[in-house]
């Protein structure tokens, strides 16, 4: 099988699909070219995300990368999510086919342009954050 | 859960017939067909007799017929070798754009070696122009290689044509027929085709077998050197339980040409029309007409490939994508990039290719499929607006 089960499962049964009206922060990556888009929405309450959902367009990879990033971070606090990055994401998933690991490293760069958007927002500051430009992560996967 | 196969033009299962005609030489008549005892006598005697089936299939005589290990050697073989031999009279190749990787990455390497090659351009269902290969040849052209149908839209060229167009203008004329043998009535004598590359496992013969034809007459130098198999020009003991089934393969399909023909366009047009009727935003690739009888091809907007392969896959069907994610490449197939699908459409490509063991009952279950995964992708797509 190309995919672990963790991924089919992901990918089968995708948690948190859809969008967040109003959300408090939303970021989209990736482009048309390479046929990976992701979004992710998040709500945050006294620094904890509370809500979280995505909409992805693209593969197997993609889709259960986003779905499980969602997972990952609700209820943690912003800097615990902004400490998430691609390798605990592939991890969690019990691994991805060395082909499909550039797919995945969209769900790290869409959360970290949500929280962006929500700290550009709200005037806030974060650690993770430091040095981080939304425009720069363009994908070139 | 039942499994429906819907990859022919992949590869296909070995029918029982071809399967039960190959066993013996394995086991019993295994003998080597250069040696001189019986063993060896009755193994030269199966290969003619396969050799003139094989030929049979396309009309051509069995001494124009050369065993190799599939169409990529044959696609190897034709294009290298021609451009080695005339390669004093002209370093001039034409091609086209659409064609299988085994013609391409052979251009690319001529390429290398200070051949020229011209790609020649496709329309919006995969046809070349004939005014555009016209235009095309030159006076150092030594070769021109087009593909019968192409593997992934079904697009059947007009051979007869540029075999006219090759003729007239004094140029060797390859086909890459590897989709078209056994699918389409194909007479060399009525071609003006000096080399043809067949294949076995896409007409329910084993794999790892195929055949060159090359028109007598045709000068060649052999792709691999050795012994003094296939008449000098292809070396290596010949694979004779695979060769048997090769030729049972092209004899059936010989056979039973019309009948399959019939039976595969009616449930392609039949699949065709459902899908098309049943989803929004769905284009139909490659042309409706002149089309390979078992093949479908359609983009859905808003989605992607893989994605699809794998929840079709979930319910047993078994099908193909040119997106670029099916590919682990950069870039969606370049047949598709070619007759001028955007990226966004590309990428939600499905090829379905219908064969010998479909049934009017697969179509169903994968129209009813498909509008469910479709939709499910859909509403997961942040490109789709509901
Ligand atoms: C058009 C075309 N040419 C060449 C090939 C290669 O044939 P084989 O798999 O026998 O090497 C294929 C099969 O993938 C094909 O579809
Ligand atoms: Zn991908």
């Amino acid at each position: 099988m190309l995919y672990t089960d963790i991924v089919m499962d992901h990918f089968s049964n995708p948690r948190n699909v859809g969008e967040i009206k109003d959300a408090d922060g939303m970021g989209e990556v990736g482009n048309i070219q390479c046929g990976d888009i992701m979004r992710i929405y998040i709500n945050v309450v006294d620094d904890v995300i509370t809500e979280c959902k995505f909409k992805t367009f693209g593969c197997g990879s993609a889709i259960a990368s986003s779905s499980i990033t969602t997972e990952l971070v609700k209820g943690k606090t912003i800097d615990e999510a902004l400490e998430l990055t691609n390798k605990d994401v592939v991890q969690q998933l019990g691994g991805l086919p060395s082909v499909k690991v550039h797919c995945s490293v969209l769900a790290e760069d869409a959360l970290k342009v949500a929280i962006y958007d929500y700290a550009e927002k709200n005037n806030k500051n974060y650690k993770g954050l430091e040095g981080f430009d939304p425009n720069q992560v363009n994908h070139e996967h | 859960m039942k499994r429906r196969y819907l990859d022919y033009s992949a590869t296909t299962p070995v029918k029982k017939e071809v399967l039960e005609a190959m066993i013996p030489y394995f086991t019993e008549t295994f003998g080597n067909a250069s040696s001189i005892h019986t063993f060896g006598q009755i193994a030269k005697e199966v290969l003619t007799e396969s050799r003139k089936k094989v030929a049979n299939l396309i009309n051509a005589n069995e001494n124009e017929i050369f065993f190799t290990s599939g169409g990529t050697e044959s696609d190897n073989w034709a294009l290298k070798s021609i451009a080695k031999v005339n390669k004093n009279r002209g370093k001039h190749i034409i091609t086209s754009k659409i064609e299988h990787h085994a013609i391409l990455h052979s251009c690319e390497t001529l390429e290398s070696e200070g051949f020229e090659v011209t790609y020649l351009d496709v329309d919006e269902y995969g046809f070349i122009s004939l005014e555009d290969l016209k235009n095309a040849i030159r006076k150092d052209t030594i070769l021109i290689s087009i593909m019968y149908i192409n593997n992934e839209i079904g697009t059947v060229q007009n051979i007869e044509e540029i075999g006219k167009i090759a003729k007239d203008n004094n140029v060797i004329f390859h086909t890459d027929a590897v989709q078209a043998a056994g699918n389409i009535k194909i007479d060399v004598k009525e071609l003006n085709v000096d080399l043809l590359s067949m294949s076995s496992h896409k007409i329910y013969g084993p794999k790892g077998i195929g055949a060159l034809y090359i028109k007598r007459g045709t000068r060649i130098i052999p792709f691999m050197d050795g012994g003094a198999q296939e008449k000098k020009k292809r070396a290596g003991t010949e694979n004779i339980p695979a060769i048997v089934g090769f030729a049972k393969a092209c004899e059936i399909a010989k056979e039973n040409l019309d009948e399959h023909i019939n039976k595969l366009s009616v449930l392609r047009d039949d699949l065709i029309e459902k899908v098309s009727n049943s989803i929004d935003d769905v284009k139909v690739n490659g042309p409706r007409d002149n089309r390979h009888p078992g093949n479908v091809n359609f983009a859905f907007k808003y989605i992607e490939g893989e994605a699809l392969l794998l929840m079709l896959d979930a319910v047993g069907v078994a099908a193909s994508s040119g997106s670029a994610c099916t590919a682990g490449s950069l870039e969606p197939s370049h047949v598709l990039m070619s007759i001028g699908l955007g990226h966004e459409i590309a990428h939600g490509s499905l090829r379905l290719t219908i064969g010998d063991f479909t049934e009017e009952e697969d179509i169903d279950f994968i129209v009813e499929n498909l509008i469910r995964i479709v939709q499910t992708l859909r509403d997961m797509s942040p490109l789709y607006q509901g």
